[in-house]
């Protein structure tokens, strides 16, 4: 039997990553991370700035987002997400920029707890990345 | 009459104004094509937003206590209006139409004695509503540097709207844009989004039972937000091809009427022509004659 499901991925403006042969997939939800192989229940729940992990027949890649909504059914993972991009892809350059502004957002005296928790996150997915 | 000189002036400016709706309309078909490429593109976004909500709002324990984004403040006293219109004209009635739509549903309202408040995304809009609810509108954007349609514009208004919810500043809110059905035609939408109609959602809802993490309730509040900026960006790429195959259609017939036009004068220029020929002729014969 096969351990195989499908991973979809899209963005507002087009779709991002489509993958049947997926094993294993790691999210980062908003609660803790969570692995998810086939057969897993029907879940719906939304992510926080963190990396995602995916394990298939042809590789593991890794994705960092920053916010998103998971939803999974009949072995068919949809992530809808803003704002994603493939680690390999992206320059130092960009990950600075994005870090210095979430610091200056930290810094921000009006930010309400939790909206802090997810700036701090942000951050130190940023710094693993550079 | 006019002159030979005259005719022979107006023809070569239509001619050069033909010229001009002609490459407009090629413009626009090029940006046609990719506006629909984009619209499409962007449709499985919409789409799976649309089948989360309903399995939520289907699994929703407690009605009662759901997210005001979706059972509304329990008023509807005071409405935002949404209108979202092009930032460039020269496209047939594509603005008109929408404001027309819109203005009807303003009426609607201060007829029932409910407050308006407008915002408009895109200057011509802005332009043709000034006139008569200058003291309505609250906001104007506008997005004329991006190049294409994308989504981060989309979230400053979803923001701005969300905020102004938060703030308990409207009850009902609504948008205004053209739906793209074909290059001929373009339907003027009002939809409202807020609070969120479930049973105009399109979608497939389906009876798993899913598991939430965190609650649902959490979860929607999360969810309903980004919902209102998603609707806005569809709404936009549908405006944004709507925009270019009127604006096709437009300066397709004005292509056309300019050629009836230079075939008209043509023939009158030649018309004149030869009547001064002939003039010319009765003259010389009849000055010759009466030697």
């Amino acid at each position: 039997m096969s351990e195989e499901f499908k991973v979809e991925i899209v963005n507002p403006e087009q779709s991002f990553l489509l993958k049947e042969d997926v094993t294993e997939i790691i999210i980062p939800a908003f609660e803790g991370e969570m692995g998810i192989l086939k057969d897993h229940i029907p879940i719906i729940s939304f992510l926080k700035p963190g990396l995602i992990k995916i394990s298939s027949k042809s590789g593991e890649e890794d994705y960092y987002v920053e916010d998103g909504i998971v939803e999974f059914k009949n072995n068919c993972l949809s992530i809808l997400t803003s704002s994603i991009f493939n680690i390999k892809d992206v320059n130092k350059d960009k990950v600075n920029e994005l870090l210095k502004e979430a610091e200056e957002h930290s810094k921000n005296s009006e930010i309400t707890d939790q909206n802090k928790y997810l700036v701090d996150q942000k951050i130190d997915i940023l710094k693993t990345i550079n | 009459m006019a002159t030979l000189d005259d005719l022979k002036k107006r023809i070569a400016s239509v001619k050069s104004t033909q010229k001009i709706t002609k490459a407009m309309k090629m413009v626009a078909a090029a940006k046609l094509r990719r506006a629909q490429e984009n619209a499409e593109k962007g449709r499985p976004y919409a789409e799976k937003m649309n089948n989360i909500i309903l399995n939520l709002t289907n699994g929703i324990s407690d009605k009662e206590n759901a997210p005001k984004l979706l059972s509304g403040t329990g008023e509807e006293k005071v409405h935002l209006c949404v209108v979202l219109t092009s930032d460039r004209g020269l496209c047939g009635g594509f603005n008109t139409n929408i404001i027309k739509k819109a203005k009807a549903y303003f009426k609607k309202i201060s007829e029932e004695g409910k407050t308006l408040k407008i915002i408009t995304v895109g200057s011509k809009g802005h332009d043709q509503l000034k006139r008569v609810f200058k003291d309505n509108i609250i906001e104007k954007m506008s997005f004329k540097e991006s190049k294409t349609i994308n989504y981060l514009d989309a979230e400053k208004v979803g923001k701005m709207i969300i905020e102004s919810f938060e703030k308990l500043e409207f009850d009902v809110c609504t948008i205004f844009y053209n739906k793209f059905k074909n290059v001929i035609t373009q339907i003027p939408q009002e939809q409202q989004i807020i609070p969120l109609k479930t049973s105009e959602v399109e979608g497939e809802s389906s009876d798993d039972n899913y598991e939430f993490e965190p609650d649902e309730d959490e979860i929607l509040n999360n969810l309903l937000p980004k919902n209102i900026s998603t609707q806005i960006f569809k709404a936009m790429l549908e405006n944004s091809a709507s925009e270019q195959g009127s604006r096709m259609s437009a300066m397709d017939s004005a292509t056309r009427n300019a050629g009836e036009m230079v075939d008209k004068l043509t023939i009158e220029y030649n018309r004149s022509r030869q009547a001064a020929i002939t003039k010319e002729l009765i003259e010389i014969i009849s000055g010759a004659e009466s030697l």
